[in-house]
């Protein structure tokens, strides 16, 4: 019987000291992760938040970019992230729609969700040529706003169906049988249930595709920002400056910039970025809770 | 004591006096190239419950799912066979599938409430069915939860969460969900079983009082609740080949004291297997 | 093999009947043979023993509720249960029959007899034959047996008629004779209701087996 009981507790003991590896092992792996991210946050804001006062973030740039504030930038990147969502989340959720609710599962819809699926690695530098081609030359739109926000839309194109998709097919199906018993159409199940219930999903893929239009400079490069501008635009045939790629211009390409001002405007790109995933976090959380208990 | 004749015994029911409500020929059902339904034949009385009894896996749900078309949205069904409603072939190509379900309505094993309000939950149907003016439907929402008996108990929360509601409450109000497009038939897909034994009989009792207005088909495996509850019983067994058939049809009484089938008695009796 | 548990207690019960219907079958004898040989003291004690049967009577039918109430029996099995609460009533009147012959025995006393009984033995061998066999075609479902024991309580009753006329003969002769010749004539009564009863318990056979209520014969009393 005592030799039962301490078999017994080497045992116990043997988990316990597996366990205790395998969370130190999975805190390691986390932290590895988070710390740099921190860091890096930290860094940014150090660094840059000398630049911050009222002028940097609403005046023009002057002397090359040397002096003077982003303001443009600012706006140029909000009419980025406006005109992707614009036209990312309508054409995106309406094709997640066909493909989850209309399209018949066989061997051709499996292709296309893998495309769309791919669609989401191709790097950015080539939708920015495409858009290029397609946008500014092809359709004559010129180096514009529009054909930023368009090439920029392609892109958030392919996760913005993934993500409605997604959303669109947790919607229990129970939710469809009910609605079709009481005599509704296909369609009004889906506009009236479906969609409504799939809208966090949507919405936070829309925003994350906003989120992550604000940080591209490879495709809005090629078709139509601008490093300098006297004015504001003000029509979407007209070019723009965004922050992602001043960042980038006077990081790399513009000698005698201070230190002080490229961190700032890591800084501001930086928090809109956030600013709009926080925005996504709090949306999602409402709209849960009001449809739930 | 005369001698009394076993049919006018039976008959005391009243159902000889009900007239069909929907008249089930031949149907049979694929699934692809498997059969689900072989052969199915028998009447519904209007006003009346009609239950499906058999033991799992005997397709009486998909029998059932046969009388509003919601098998038509399963890709590679087909049905063979005819199934009429006031003489009229509901199969028939030509016929509209959405009036079709707001005739004949359903509701569900586990209840599911829309996540939406009391109130919208059940004006959803006249909603979608055209009307708008909320005069007519808030008359609609109380008249359909008041056929549900759950009026009294949701009339200060109608703008409440259904899903705050209680599995039973949650089950009465997808009636009165149903009840709201003024169906004629109204499907039960086992709608007692995820319910405790309160409930089970306030819903037990809500069929007794819908049949004045409307004809019920109950699934059930629940025998002494098929016995409580309905006027006549299909009993379906499964076939070696898994094809759903029908094994005998009458009224409830006859079937549960007198079964004329050997394997309807086995079913009954519980000497199954 | 499912409802083990139902299965025994469905059969307790039908064993427990046909116990009972056995101690009813005895006493009737035993109060004929009682009469026979004037032995008042196993009339008295055939008197005393008719509590046994109430009460094993009772005890049956509170186990059959017990079943019923327990495991929902349906169909055949409800048929069966309904059956053995219907004879056991039965069963416990023709107790009471039995038993009433007994207590008028006991008030004959010792007088001399009226005549030597022939007619009265002949009805209550008819009417336990009848008994017997209509629990056999109980325990065996035998349908074509049951019915044919209603027709024999033609029988009985044209035997009581016999007896009926004789009696009123002697009562007319000669009047001193009408107290001994009433008690005759009511053990007589006592005997064709038996015969009668065993009817009853015949048709409930068939109802059992067959789902019917069939009344197979009409008693002329």
């Amino acid at each position: 019987m005592t030799n039962g009981h301490f078999a017994r507790h080497e045992q116990h003991r043997g988990h316990l000291v597996s366990q205790r590896l395998a969370f130190t092992l999975l805190g390691l792996a986390t932290a590895v992760v988070v710390v740099p991210v921190v860091l890096i946050f930290l860094y940014i804001v150090v660094n840059g938040a000398p630049a911050m006062n009222w002028t940097f973030l609403t005046s023009g740039p002057s002397m090359g970019g040397r002096e003077g504030g982003i303001f443009p930038a600012i706006i140029g990147t909000f009419y980025l992230m406006l005109g992707t969502v614009l036209f990312a989340l309508p054409v995106g959720m309406l094709a997640a729609v066909y493909l989850t609710e209309y399209a018949r599962q066989n061997w051709l819809t499996r292709i296309i969700n893998l495309a769309i699926v791919n669609l989401a690695g191709v790097p950015s530098i080539v939708y920015g040529l495409f858009g290029l081609g397609f946008f500014v030359m092809l359709l004559h739109f010129g180096m514009s706003i529009l054909s930023a926000s368009l090439t920029l839309a392609c892109q958030a194109l392919a996760m913005m169906i993934t993500a409605s998709r997604e959303a669109l097919l947790t919607v229990p199906k129970e939710y469809r049988e009910a609605s079709l018993a009481v005599g509704a159409t296909k369609w009004q199940t889906i506009r009236h249930v479906v969609i409504p219930e799939a809208m966090p999903g949507i919405i936070t893929g829309a925003i994350l595709a906003m989120s992550r239009a604000a940080g591209e400079t490879a495709p809005i490069l090629a078709v139509g920002a601008a490093f300098f501008l006297p004015t504001l635009p003000t029509s979407p045939f007209d070019q723009f400056m965004a922050l992602a790629y001043h960042l980038y211009t006077v990081a790399a390409n513009v000698p005698g910039v201070s230190k002080v001002t490229i961190w700032g405007v890591a800084l501001v790109l930086v928090a809109v970025v956030l600013t709009f995933d926080l925005g996504a976090i709090i949306i999602r959380l409402r709209v849960r809770r009001t449809r739930r208990v | 004591m005369v001698g009394i004749d076993k049919n006018i015994l039976i008959s005391s029911d009243g159902l000889e006096s009900k007239h069909t409500k929907l008249r089930i020929k031949n149907v049979n059902l694929f699934y692809g190239n498997f059969q689900a339904l072989r052969n199915i034949t028998f009447d519904i009385p209007a006003n009346a419950v009609t239950a499906i009894i058999g033991p799992s896996g005997c397709g009486k749900s998909t029998l059932l799912r046969v009388l509003n078309r919601m098998n038509d949205i399963i890709p590679n069904t087909r049905v063979e066979g005819t199934v009429e409603l006031d003489a009229q072939n509901i199969y028939d190509p030509a016929l509209d599938v959405v009036e079709l379900r707001r005739r004949v309505g359903m509701v569900f094993q586990r209840p599911n409430p829309f996540p939406m309000s009391v109130f919208d939950n059940v004006a959803y149907g006249p909603r979608r069915h055209g009307k708008r003016r909320s005069s007519e439907l808030a008359d609609i929402v109380e008249t359909s939860l008041k056929k549900a008996a759950l009026w009294d108990e949701v009339k200060d929360k109608l703008q409440q969460s259904a899903l705050a509601l209680s599995g039973g409450q949650q089950q009465r109000l997808c009636i009165a969900r149903a009840l709201a497009v003024e169906p004629e038939v109204i499907l039960m897909d086992e709608p007692c079983s995820a319910l405790d034994p309160i409930a089970t009989l306030k819903i037990e009792d809500l069929m007794r009082e819908l049949i004045q207005n409307y004809t019920i088909v109950i699934v059930t495996h629940n025998m002494q609740q098929a016995a409580r509850v309905s006027d006549m019983v299909s009993f379906m067994m499964m076939e070696p080949d898994r094809a759903g058939i029908l094994v005998e049809h009458g009224p409830a009484r006859q079937i549960f004291t007198v079964p004329k089938d050997k394997r309807t008695e086995d079913y009954i009796t519980g000497r199954f297997g | 093999m499912t409802r083990v548990v139902f299965e025994k207690e469905l059969r307790d019960l039908q064993d427990q009947m046909l116990l009972l219907g056995s101690m009813v079958e005895k006493t009737i004898t035993r109060s004929i043979e009682a009469l026979k040989a004037r032995d008042l003291a196993a009339a008295k004690q055939i008197v005393a023993d008719d509590e046994k049967i109430d009460l094993k009577r009772f005890e049956i039918e509170e186990k059959g509720i017990d079943i019923i109430a327990t495991q929902q029996p349906m169909a055949s099995d409800l048929r069966i249960i309904i059956a053995v609460l219907s004879i056991i009533t039965e069963l416990e009147r023709m107790g009471d029959h039995a038993e009433g012959i007994g207590k008028v025995t006991i008030l004959l006393g010792d007088e001399p007899p009226l005549k030597p009984l022939v007619d009265i033995p002949r009805m209550a061998e008819k009417a336990t034959s009848m008994l017997r066999r209509s629990l056999t075609a109980f325990v065996e479902r035998n349908l074509e047996a049951a019915k044919m024991i209603p027709a024999e309580d033609s029988e009985v009753d044209q035997l009581y008629d016999q007896v009926y006329r004789e009696l009123l003969f002697f009562m007319l002769q000669d009047p001193k004779t009408i107290t001994r010749a009433t008690y005759l004539l009511w053990i007589a009564h006592n005997l064709e209701r038996i015969a009668d009863r065993a009817t009853n318990i015949a048709e409930r056979v068939v109802f059992m087996i067959t789902g019917e209520y069939q009344q197979l014969h009409i008693s002329k009393y």
